[in-house]
């Protein structure tokens, strides 16, 4: 602390300045260093699937050179497929589609998830009640084979699989958005609004929803990587979109010549789970910046 | 003119298996314009159930809640968003009251925009004068309730109840969560306000000395019940209830801080609201409980002025005795 001058000090005290609930986390989020490092990770996956494609030309799905050439044997440094696809434009190209499947997937967990979890904590009694069995049942149908089914069903386009992740995973959630409401529903500044006149509308999405966002903000992060991974493994069974390379198609096309050019599956591989771990790392960084004395008592 | 009249209020919950909690069971006072009603009692006394019943904050069973001349327990829709212009509350726990995520001026300022009164520019400049009224500095809008004092966080729940002009305040222990020292800072604020906006307050408290500094009548409630009512003076002065001088005995006495006189200590607790007792309530509580007490409930009777008490052994010379022990010592209204 530094002394101040006396001249100073008898002036007026400055005006107070704000400190908003969204600037303390991301403060706090700054110096998290392996949260930081997802963040760089992530936003550089991001900008190389944005310009990569037209720094790097090459057509992911021309058959450029030998099929199953191994990486650094020709100018296609990654190596090729089985077709003789460039492994390195299929990972730059196919990042977009991964991304967009995931970001869309995640989007649609959370919108069902946090309408259903909202009424049902809100409402409670019957709402809740009929909300949490249609949850229940949700939860115990076996995800990928449901999934499968819906994409088998309705033909394995982009919109199509961003759907059936979605309609499969956001039953947790719901619980968690439930739990939220059913906590801050009872908080006095809840009856101070009611007591003001605010109607159930404003009340949901106005009041109670802000402040039950920090924890749905986390699960919203991190419900983008399982979505990447979902779309992974229904590619991987051979339901992917044949028109838009992901990295999770490659897998599924390389599939069949994992012992012979395990690059093939690799290096899509590889992407997958930088992209994940990058998200995962943001996910527990906003965690730990967002309920700072959760981590405090560890 | 009556601010606020409440007669035969119910308010019961289900508690499962067909059992009914009886939170206020039977509850009627007034409250004159301008003047300070106190509603005394210890945990679950259904004191503050009564209170929110009141602002119809829970929905009450049975009764009437008058505010001016409407019956506010069966409005709906707008015409009860009207009404709540008139009746506001002023919660206990300043740390839960306000939303961590809004600015204190949008705080302040919600009920002007939710019951759309005046133009923006008028809302925001009544937002500067509410903040001067309780005491904080109008430059301090843009904060967040988390950048402030828990006196000071009551002071900025105060202007919020204040934003619409209501002609009553229902305050729920507005003082019990602060320090000794905040708490005669807001309650002069209350005083303050309540002489020069002529407020009337449904004033809510477990301390009795917090309602002696601000209320014109009291009330005192046990187990969902008034078992007790009348003028500042006349509840301090002469008490007819057993449970009252078992309360006024519990006063610290400024001077030493101990209780003025020698305190009745109340055994056990009280019995459950789910099955009261049929005849006095407070009954196996009470050190003058004959047979009689706990076979017949008493009704509250007026014994002169504005005094009335549910006893059936108030004027008996037992308590008489007890009351007189205790009024020696105990401070005056």
């Amino acid at each position: 602390m530094t002394l101040v001058e006396p001249s100073r000090a008898r002036t007026a005290p400055p005006p107070p300045k704000a400190v908003s609930p969204g600037r303390q986390v991301w403060q706090m989020f700054r110096r998290n260093h392996s949260a930081m490092a997802g963040l760089f990770i992530l936003l550089a996956i991001i900008l190389i699937s944005l310009v990569g494609p037209s720094l790097y030309t090459v057509n992911p799905r021309e058959m450029v050179w030998m099929p199953l050439t191994p990486p650094g044997q020709s100018e296609y440094v990654l190596g090729t497929d089985y077709l003789g696809r460039d492994l390195l434009a299929g990972l730059i190209n196919g990042g977009r589609v991964t991304i967009t499947i995931g970001v869309f997937a995640a989007v649609l967990t959370v919108l069902i998830g946090v309408t259903v979890g909202a009424m049902a904590g809100f409402f409670g009694g019957r709402v809740d009640n009929l909300l949490m069995r249609v949850t229940e049942f949700f939860q115990v149908l076996p995800n990928l084979l449901f999934a499968m089914v819906v994409v088998m069903l309705f033909g394995p386009t982009l919109v199509n699989i961003s759907v059936a992740i979605g309609i499969v995973s956001w039953t947790s959630t719901a619980r968690l958005t439930r739990a939220e409401f059913l906590r801050i529903r009872e908080m006095d500044y809840v009856k101070a609004e009611r007591s003001i006149g605010a109607g159930n509308a404003r009340l949901i999405w106005k009041v109670i929803l802000p402040n039950a966002a920090p924890p749905l903000i986390v699960v919203a992060a991190l419900s983008i990587g399982s979505a990447i991974l979902f779309e992974a493994g229904l590619s991987f069974l051979g339901l992917s979109d044949p028109n838009a390379m992901s990295w999770g198609r490659m897998i599924g096309d390389n599939r069949p010549y994992i012992l012979d050019s395990s690059w093939g599956v690799t290096f899509p591989g590889l992407a997958i789970f930088l992209t994940v771990l990058a998200i995962s790392l943001v996910g527990d960084g906003l965690n730990d910046a967002i309920n700072p004395k959760l981590r405090q008592r560890q | 003119m009556t601010a606020l009249s409440v007669r035969d209020l119910k308010v019961h919950f289900p508690a499962g298996k067909g059992k009914v909690v009886h939170a206020v069971d039977g509850v009627s006072f007034d409250i004159p314009e301008g003047t300070a009603f106190g509603l005394v009692g210890e945990s679950g006394s259904g004191k503050t159930t009564a209170a929110l019943a009141c602002a119809r904050l829970v929905e009450a069973t049975a009764g009437e809640v008058r505010l001016g001349e409407t019956d506010i327990t069966t409005l709906a829709g707008d015409a009860m968003r009207r009404a709540r212009r008139d009746i506001q509350v002023v919660f206990q726990d300043p740390y839960a009251s306000l939303n961590p995520r809004e600015r204190v001026g949008a705080i302040v300022r919600r009920p002007l925009d939710l019951m759309k009164v005046g133009t923006p520019a008028e809302r925001e400049a009544r937002v500067d004068e509410l903040f001067a009224t309780v005491g904080l500095r109008p430059d301090q809008k843009a904060l967040f309730p988390h950048q402030f004092s828990g006196g000071q966080r009551q002071r900025i729940g105060i202007a919020r109840a204040l934003a619409t002009h209501p002609k009553l305040i229902v305050c729920d222990e507005p003082v019990s969560a602060l320090d000794v020292a905040i708490q005669a800072q807001i309650l002069n604020l209350l005083a303050r306000l309540k002489a020069e906006m002529g407020l009337s307050y449904l004033f809510i408290s477990h301390d009795l000395a917090v309602v002696q500094h601000l209320c014109d009548r009291i009330a005192v409630m046990y187990l969902g019940q008034i078992v007790e009512t009348g003028s500042r003076r006349e509840i301090f002065t002469s008490p007819m209830h057993p449970y009252t001088m078992a309360l006024i005995s519990a006063v610290p006495s400024p001077e030493t801080g101990l209780a003025g006189v020698e305190r009745i200590r109340l055994q056990g607790d009280p019995p459950s609201p789910i099955a009261p007792p049929p005849g006095c309530r407070f009954a196996g509580r009470c050190t003058f409980a004959t047979d009689h007490c706990s076979k017949v409930a008493p009704v509250l009777t007026a014994t002169g002025g504005n005094h009335a008490v549910a006893c059936h052994r108030a004027q008996d010379a037992e308590v008489a005795a007890a009351r007189n022990a205790l009024v020696q010592g105990a401070p005056s209204g």
